[in-house]
């Protein structure tokens, strides 16, 4: 499934578009922006193409109903994805996709209503903690940057015993640096599985990738780190 | 149950009486439509004469007048498709087009906030997904009553929410809009929403059925019971066997997830090339769709309408027929397409019918458990509506209004009470800062968003390539409007047309949306006359063709109308939108200009309403030959890089305008104003600008103006933390940025 080293340096990152999926273009794009080959795949699909990493984009899939992610969990896509996630395959889910790796269980914890009730859509501040996934190698530890946070569902729960074992493992990728805009415990916006190649991030790093189009480019980092990574491989 | 109204026995039973009254249609309309058909209409068609003649559905008190947008249009080659499509077609180069319109739904945003709003979203969207575009970007333009009244923390809260539901979870960004306040709207709230397109030019679709043998298809939501002809409408137990359960609520209930499987599949048939004729469904659902297309074509069509998949098999056929469930869409289509179309619809998880094809008879004919239940000429109720020459009478208010000069005001003066007097404003709910508002919506999403509220037009890319791009603009002043109709509207477009070009975009087109009190009132008739021949008339010298529009008549709460309101949104083309200007006030250093001229004009201005809640005397003077020159200037400063800001000068004049743009790029600024200072800092003389100029390009843009005839005057400079007016007051950007940023939370949370 990895390239092998030298002979090909454009990683092929795949991009789930599931029905009601609205960012799937974004992230394509910020691969493209990246330097990465960006490749389609389709919900109902039962094989990932061969693809180097996976991004699950933001947006409304199957139109929320139930519950965020719920029903996008059971998507044909989803059993081999969720196995190659957990073979060590570099995973990224924003926004809804969060929600997505969240209940398919890849992920601990919730997305839950807003603390505010109502949808944000803002430039936020976020801190980046770990910066030795495949998702973050590009940042510094420590590193603040601004992203895009949009969405109604985006404060972060888990309970006490979780909490704790995503703090003392490092696994809390990126936090609220500014006031905490959806009321995520510990002011949480992205974390990542124990293996650290399945990252869920609440802000938006596809949306910016350019001064023209977001509030700047310290998004696109997300993108470079896994193509780095996949060229590694 | 009463037994099925057949063509049969409607020729049989020729004085059998009908609910024609209670349905909307008067006597001489329902005795035209017995002429039509030489017979009473069945149940069936007389549901579908109802709708189709309604004042929204068939323009019959302003169609007399709209024809001057066509008539009066001004020469251009850039109109691929024009006013009584969905929506106008505007090309705007490297083989794009981009189709928009404005349309109002203010009546169901008001008896039910959220959904309401959000069928008002979901319905102009596909209003251009039926022109062959992919919806690109939406925005609203919103007016409510006084902020604080408790009925607005009740409507406004829940329209922003229904457009923020709807909007976000379809993947659309919004782009900007207006929020205006006044008492007038308090029992009639504008929710005026706009959506915009893009396709290839060959990618165009139009409203027509052709090919008799070809296959009609509804596909998209079921139907339902849902927004059934309004409340009088079927409240006849009597009428096509509806019985008491009946009563069926008038406002739909929106999908946007089925919405956006919609347009997905929409575009994909297009790219397969399935579609030769489509219509989306809205307002009079099947009826509108079936006699619209057959019409456009001039060709017949034979429909089963048992075949229209249902929620509720209780319904009956004039209740299918009348049905405004939402996203559906009815698509003309070959026989020997149709087994592609379903796998495409089928991928997309859109359940799609057969019901139906086109014929050569000419006659729109449709059939209920084998039983033929309407033939009658599409085109009759389509396209040869009544038309009415409402009678139209001068007020003598108006006079009254005229005479009741701002002049006579008491005026803030000296620095203290200017200082006041400005950040008064910049709290008013009006000017103040509709974050509260904007952050509710998703205005990323797709990628191409480069500005957006509150930037003057919203700009949207449209090839990553090339930088070409898209600016729109929504504005109207209501007050302005009351004072003169003819006037306001022109300022209506005066003001957009300026916003699109602050970006440093070329205005191209124009849509509109009509707000007004009941056509049967003279005073409204007149208001509305006056309006449009304005509007048609300012279009024509500006060089901007209508390419569609709405009219909304009957918004008034008993003999109160609102304000005359035309809303006009006007498109621009962007060569490159890396070129964009923006309104904020970015680095110290640049000079500042103010372009055009100032005179003491105040009448419906936004000091006279928060100060002194005035309305009266005369708006600003139009001039739109400055207006043209302003823009031609504004575009060249984009163009040439010589501009670091450009903001349009409006409600509240120079004063909101400095402190908007410092706020926006978080610098100060200090000026020097020659001539009294209360006009200088509150007058809203229209055709004017502030500019912040580039260092080192001050005589290259200083020469660009002389050249266009626009007046400029150096005014002062960026820098610092405060806005400095010489002599007069200073306030620091945390005083502006509290006072123009607390109203809204402060009253909604």
């Amino acid at each position: 499934m990895a390239v092998p080293a030298g002979t090909l340096m454009t990683a092929r990152v795949g991009v789930i578009t599931f029905p009601g999926s609205l960012d799937d273009t974004d992230a394509a794009r910020a691969v493209r922006r990246a330097g990465g080959e960006a490749v389609p795949l389709w919900h109902a699909d039962r094989d990932l193409h061969g693809v180097d990493a996976v991004i699950l984009p933001g947006g409304f899939s199957y139109g929320d109903y139930l519950r965020c992610g719920a029903i996008a969990r059971f998507a044909p896509v989803m059993t081999e994805l969720v196995a190659a996630a957990m073979a060590g395959l570099p995973v990224l889910g924003i926004c809804n996709g969060f929600q997505i790796l969240c209940e398919a269980h890849l992920l601990p914890g919730a997305l839950t209503r807003n603390a505010g009730l109502r949808f944000v859509s803002k430039d936020v501040r976020l801190r980046i903690e770990n910066a030795s996934t495949p998702w973050t190698g590009q940042y510094a530890e420590g590193q603040e940057i601004t992203v895009v946070l949009k969405s109604g569902e985006g404060a972060y729960v888990a309970g006490p015993i979780a909490l704790a074992e995503l703090g003392t493992h490092g696994r809390v990728v990126a936090r609220y640096a500014g006031a905490n805009p959806n009321g995520s415990a510990g002011d949480i916006a992205g974390i990542c599985n124990a293996a650290g190649n399945v990252v869920g991030l609440m802000p938006h790093p596809e949306h910016a990738i350019d001064a023209l189009t977001g509030p700047g480019a310290d998004g696109l980092g997300f993108f470079t780190s896994v193509l780095r990574t996949a060229a590694r491989t | 149950m009463t037994a099925l109204d057949t063509v049969a026995r409607a020729a049989a039973t020729p004085q059998r009486p009908q609910p024609h009254a209670e349905l909307g249609l008067t006597d001489a309309e329902y005795a035209r439509i017995r002429s039509v058909l030489r017979r009473r209409p069945t149940d069936a068609e007389l549901a579908i004469y109802s709708v189709m003649w309604s004042e929204h559905c068939s323009y019959k008190s302003s169609r007399a007048h709209l024809r001057q947008f066509a008539e009066k249009a001004p020469p251009t080659e850039a109109l691929l498709a024009g006013i009584g499509q969905n929506a106008g077609v505007v090309d705007i180069g490297q083989g794009y087009a981009v189709t928009f319109k404005i349309e109002s739904h203010n009546h169901p945003s008001y008896v039910e906030p959220f959904q309401g709003a959000a069928t008002g979203v979901g319905g102009i969207v596909r209003d251009i997904l039926a022109m062959g575009a992919r919806p690109v970007a939406v925005m609203d333009a919103l007016r409510f009553g006084p902020a604080d009244a408790p009925d607005t923390r009740r409507v406004l809260p829940g329209v922003v929410g229904g457009i923020s539901f709807y909007g976000n979870c379809l993947g659309l960004p919004n782009i900007g809009g207006e929020l205006a306040f006044d008492p007038c709207y308090a029992g009639n709230p504008l929710v005026n929403a706009l959506c915009v397109g893009v396709m290839r030019h060959s990618d165009l679709k139009l409203a027509a059925a052709r090919g008799p043998g070809n296959k009609v298809v509804l596909f998209g939501s079921r139907t339902g019971p849902d927004g059934i002809g309004g409340a009088s409408v079927l409240a006849s137990a009597s009428f096509g066997g509806a019985g008491e359960g009946a009563k069926r609520p008038s406002v739909q209930v929106g999908d946007p997830f089925m919405e956006k499987l919609l347009v997905e599949c929409c575009l994909q048939l297009y790219a397969a090339d399935l579609v030769v004729g489509i219509q989306d469904l809205g307002a009079a659902g099947v009826s509108c769709a079936t006699t619209e297309l057959a019409a456009g074509g001039a060709v017949g069509m034979r429909v089963t309408l048992d075949a229209v998949p249902l929620r509720d098999a209780a319904l009956g056929p004039a209740e299918i027929l009348m049905s405004e469930s939402q996203e559906r869409m009815m698509a003309i289509v070959e026989p020997a397409g149709i087994g592609r179309f379903m796998e495409i619809c089928a991928r997309w998880d859109v359940p799609a019918t057969v019901i139906g094809e086109v014929t050569g008879t000419g006659r729109l004919e449709m059939t209920w458990r084998g039983e033929r239940i309407v033939d009658i000429p599409p085109g009759s109720a389509a396209d040869d509506g009544p038309v009415y020459e409402r009678s139209a009478q001068r007020p003598a208010s108006q006079d009254e209004l005229a005479a009741d000069d701002p002049a006579a005001l008491p005026r803030p003066a000296g620095g203290p009470a200017l200082r006041a007097g400005l950040l008064a404003l910049l709290a008013s709910p009006d000017a103040a800062d509709k974050s509260w508002v904007t952050e509710q919506y998703d205005r990323y999403v797709r990628g191409d968003t480069v500005l957006a509220a509150p930037q003057d037009a919203g700009l949207v890319r449209i090839d990553e390539r090339t930088g070409l791009g898209i600016a729109l603009a929504t504005d109207g002043n209501g007050r302005y409007t009351l004072l003169d109709p003819y006037a306001g509207a022109q300022l209506a477009l005066a003001e957009a047309y300026r916003n699109v070009a602050a970006t440093g975009a070329r205005p191209l087109a124009v849509t509109n949306c009509m707000n007004f009190g009941s056509p049967e009132d003279p005073a409204v008739m007149w208001q509305f006359a006056a309006a449009v021949r304005g509007l048609a008339d300012a279009c024509a010298a500006l060089g901007v063709p209508v390419t569609g529009g709405n009219v909304s008549f009957y918004n008034q709460t008993g003999g109160a109308a609102i304000y005359p309101t035309p809303v006009v949104g006007v498109l621009g083309v962007h060569d490159d939108v890396r070129h964009r200007l923006s309104i904020g006030f970015r680095e110290p250093g640049s000079s500042i200009l103010l372009l055009g001229r100032t005179a003491a004009e105040l009448g419906g201005s936004l000091w006279a309403h928060v100060t002194h809640g005035h309305v009266g005397g005369r708006p600003p003077a139009v001039d739109l030959d400055a207006e043209q020159r302003l823009a031609a200037v504004l575009a060249a400063g984009a163009a040439g890089g010589l501009l670091a800001a450009a903001h349009d000068l409006s409600d509240g004049g120079l004063a909101v305008a400095l402190a908007e743009c410092c706020l926006a790029g978080r610098t100060g600024c200090a000026v020097t104003l020659r001539g009294d200072p209360f006009t200088c800092l509150f007058s809203e003389s229209a055709a004017r600008a502030v500019v912040a100029v580039r260092p080192g390009s001050e005589a290259a843009f200083a020469a660009s103006c002389a050249e266009h005839g626009v007046p400029a005057a150096v005014i002062g400079a960026t820098g610092g933390v405060s806005l400095e007016v010489a002599g007069l007051f200073g306030i620091s950007l945390d005083e502006l940025g509290a006072a123009h940023g607390q109203t809204l939370p402060a009253i909604f949370g």
